[in-house]
């Protein structure tokens, strides 16, 4: 079978002159992760870069006038908002300048900072789990060369990021100043860089690509945490979260350059200790070594399901603790906005959304939907489980025995389905607990868990319309994502941009968006469980007639 | 003698690629089928056809009396399976994986699991991530060979083991087939097939090329003879079946095919034998014949190409 790796053709060896260089073929590496990345690279440019580019010429549209972003900006000046999206500066003259910060910065970072560990992790561990870095490392190849170069195309992807959003963001809104879009780009790219570091390092402590994106990522959520505390109440935690110092920047209300230098020191020295971690190491392990582990199977391995459970358990046990603390987090916000409605009675008639919810609970009613986002997420991680087995050839062995396509299929399905269940139950108990305990009210308990298992629907369509591609068009499975993304969008974003009803309708999350207070969708969700269930069996019937990918 | 496996006329084609190109395979019960071909002949797609990992373009195929796609789950509890990469899970340990394997088709022998992992000197408790290529394929051979199931197939299960295990292996499957059991061996080890194999079919790029029993193949192949006569031998280049032909005063050195060797050899006694070596066939020289033609044929072919 003719499959065509991207192998750079050869090239001279730059092996004479680099006897005991630590970083020799780094050249060749960063050649070879483009080559691999052509498609990839400019994907997750161009999407981020055009995200915010394109969104610019909407401000003038929503927001014509300075007394439509002056209410605006009184909108911003709650705990709920600050909490989500970050301390709003600028608020007294708010500009278009200040609009953009405001709305956009902390989203921008998470996309930027995903990317870089993604791409960071994907460049590193992965290539040493696979195998593939040792046969790399045997040829004229220096120790650091591998991380130095994915530091570098990862590093470079942010800079190009920030440079091109320096240039076009003046150019898509005229009232943007050039000096505050070179600091803005530089705050984005700011917080790349140190999730590079972020992943170069968590790569270096773990055997595992997943455990170390896993732990990469858990520094992100750890770091939009931080920040949202400390908006709200102790400014302290902001200053220790990466997001933080790029809003911190104030950037076009005071364009403040000197937060970006602490983003630069803890990059150089993330960076350094993973430096010194891979001098140490062997080319494989990870700081922690691997134990031994049973010599005979336990009761439970003895199906299909067990099997998945076993695979699945370690990333499903993360998401749930990351969701109930976030719940909690969140939840106990509760009582701050509660202090500020009642402080300003005459900004809390302003805030009536015309769904019929209190300003806490429109704001419950977001961070909920950002739980079902996540729990979507996960559900779509769930059943990638399910190919990734499938193209390692570990469900080859598995399927020669008296296991059947689909009901190794539906084991999988099996987890994602009641994993994202078990996510929005324990962040909705998490949140409810917290909230009920603040606000020393026991029926906000019900009310926000209630809300939060409404989502139940919208987050298995997405599954499902994960499973369809998996039996389907399995290499079109990463447009799951794209579902995620545009609930993200809507959801998040939507009560700035202010969409169309009928893009905003679209969006699977949109039926519960106003639980608690509103009215659920029940036509809507009545669409989705058909579509749900249609998608699920279309997809095991999929998987069952097309051939397993072999090698 | 009852069939177990049965292929007439398969066909499987990746894209624009034709893996299987009409492919034919019978394999009786109780038999030892060696299934020889290089890399890339289709050895490793024909086996997942017959397992119902893929389906056949055209074609028909029975296995154990059922069909391969469609009664999958109940011919596996019959069969097993050791795929010729064997992927493990890296934070399952080999104990675990054997379990497992054993337990989704139906059981496995406890005694023999635990003689086979003595035999073959394997450490269950290590996590699949730290096994070398050898010890990953140990964990597939204990999980199959510990099975009590009539079907083995191997799909070149030798490949990463070193040759003390490779002898325990050739006994392990001496015993199977001294249980009358049926085994299809995939491999592009020759001496490992004459040694294990009643019966062998030869693969190339898709379809079945040559298939027997070792002396029906022997048969169809070219005995080497070196004599030294009393006389100078004459008149051998106008017999039948005598190839590569050269004659140095007493002594002749020629290839004769294999059913044209008693003609041969009377013809010679004529001239008086003094000495006489001869080199049986073997099936590296019937497996060269095939893929050396087609290689000599190929090598012109480019030769021709480029010149012009």
């Amino acid at each position: 079978m003719s499959v065509t790796t991207a192998a750079p053709r050869p090239r001279q060896h730059a092996a004479p002159h680099a006897r005991g260089n630590t970083l020799t073929g780094t050249g060749t590496l960063i050649r070879f992760i483009l080559r691999r990345d052509r498609v990839r690279l400019p994907i997750w440019i161009g999407a981020i870069v055009l995200s915010v580019v394109g969104s610019l010429p909407t401000f003038p549209e929503t927001y014509p006038t300075a007394a439509d972003r002056q209410a605006r900006a009184d909108l911003l000046d709650n705990p709920a908002t600050i909490a989500l999206t970050g301390p709003a500066y600028g608020k007294d003259d708010y500009t278009y300048g200040a609009m953009t910060a405001n709305e956009l910065l902390s989203f921008l970072a998470i996309a930027v900072a995903l990317m870089s560990i993604l791409l960071m992790i994907r460049h590193t561990r992965t290539e040493e789990e696979t195998g593939r870095t040792e046969l790399l490392r045997a040829g004229v190849l220096g120790r650091h060369a591998g991380t130095t170069a994915a530091i570098i195309v990862v590093g470079g992807a942010n800079i190009v990021i920030g440079l091109l959003l320096a240039v076009l963001m003046p150019a898509a809104l005229d009232e943007l100043s050039a000096s505050g879009s070179l600091l803005f780009g530089a705050a984005t790219a700011a917080v790349g860089l140190v999730f590079t570091g972020v992943a170069a390092l968590t790569a270096q402590i773990t055997e595992h690509a997943r455990a170390a994106s896993g732990m990469a990522a858990a520094v992100l959520g750890l770091a939009f945490v931080l920040r949202a505390i400390g908006d709200v109440g102790a400014e302290a935690l902001s200053w220790l979260s990466p997001i933080g110092w790029a809003q911190r920047t104030k950037v076009y209300v005071d364009d403040r350059w000197w937060p970006l230098l602490i983003a630069a020191a803890v990059t150089v020295g993330l960076i350094a200790v993973a430096f010194a971690l891979t001098s140490r190491r062997d080319v494989g392990a990870g700081l922690v070594q691997p134990k031994p582990g049973p010599a005979r199977a336990g009761a439970r391995l003895s199906s299909p399901l067990g099997l998945a459970i076993r695979l699945q358990r370690g990333n499903l046990i993360g998401w749930t603790v990351g969701l109930f603390v976030f719940g909690l987090g969140y939840g106990g916000l509760a009582s701050s906005i509660e202090e500020f409605v009642n402080d300003n009675s005459s900004i809390a008639d302003m805030l009536e959304q015309g769904t019929g919810q209190t300003i806490i609970q429109a704001f419950m009613a977001l961070i909920i939907q950002l739980m079902a986002l996540l729990a979507a997420a996960y559900a779509v991680i769930a059943v990638t489980r399910l190919r990734t087995e499938e193209t390692a050839g570990r469900a080859e062995p598995v399927l020669a025995t008296a296991v059947g396509k689909v009901r190794f299929a539906v084991s999988h399905v099996a987890i994602a389905l009641g994993g994202s269940l078990l996510l929005v139950v324990v962040g909705g108990l998490g949140l409810g607990i917290s909230a009920a305990l603040t606000l020393e009210d026991a029926s906000v308990l019900g009310q926000f868990f209630g809300a939060a298992m409404a989502h139940t629907v919208a987050i298995w369509f997405v599954a499902a319309v994960a499973v369809a591609l998996v039996g389907l068009a399995p290499r079109a499975l990463p447009a799951a994502w794209v579902v995620v993304t545009y609930g993200v969008v809507v959801g998040m974003l939507g009560g700035f941009f202010q969409f169309p009803d009928w893009v905003t309708n679209l969006s699977p999350f949109d039926a519960a968006a106003t639980l608690p207070g509103g009215e659920l969708g029940t036509t809507a969700l009545v669409i989705m469980g058909v579509l749900a269930v249609a998608l699920v069996v279309f997809g095991l019937l999929g998987f069952r007639r097309r051939d397993l990918t072999t090698t | 003698m009852t069939t177990a496996i049965d292929v007439a006329g398969v066909v499987k084609t990746f894209g624009q690629v034709r893996a299987l190109d009409g492919l034919d395979l019978q394999v009786s019960t109780g038999e030892v089928h060696g299934f020889l071909g290089p890399n890339g002949a289709g050895k490793s797609t024909t086996i997942r056809v017959l397992l119902g990992l893929l389906r056949a373009d055209s074609g028909t195929a029975q296995m154990l009396g059922g069909d391969p796609w469609n009664d999958a789950v109940a011919l596996h509890r019959r069969l097993a399976y050791v795929p010729g990469d064997v992927n493990l899970w890296p934070n399952l340990s080999g104990g675990e994986a054997i379990d497992l394997l054993g337990r989704l088709r139906g059981g496995l022998d406890e005694k023999r699991r635990k003689t086979l992992l003595e035999r073959f000197d394997l450490d269950p408790t290590k996590k699949g991530r730290t096994y070398s290529k050898g010890n990953r394929q140990k964990v597939a051979l204990v999980a199959a060979l510990a099975s009590d199931v009539e079907l083995l197939i191997l799909d070149e299960p030798t490949a990463g083991l070193d040759p003390l295990m490779e002898a325990v292996f050739t006994e392990c499957i001496d015993e199977w087939k001294d249980d009358g059991k049926t085994v299809l061996l995939s491999s592009h080890i020759l001496a490992e097939v004459e040694k294990l194999c009643d019966k062998v079919s030869i693969i190339r790029a898709g379809k079945i090329v040559e298939s027997g029993t070792l002396a029906e193949l022997r048969h169809l192949t070219r005995t080497s003879i070196l004599a030294e006569t009393f006389r100078p031998a004459t008149g051998l280049d106008t017999l039948p079946g005598v190839h590569d032909l050269v004659v140095e005063d007493h002594r002749v050195n020629f290839d004769v095919d294999t059913e044209k060797l008693d003609g041969a050899l009377r013809h010679l006694a004529e001239f008086g034998i003094q000495t006489l070596t001869s080199q049986p066939p073997t099936l590296e020289e019937l497996f060269m014949r095939h893929y050396g033609d087609e290689l000599a044929a190929e090598q012109a072919a480019a030769e021709a190409g480029a010149s012009t």
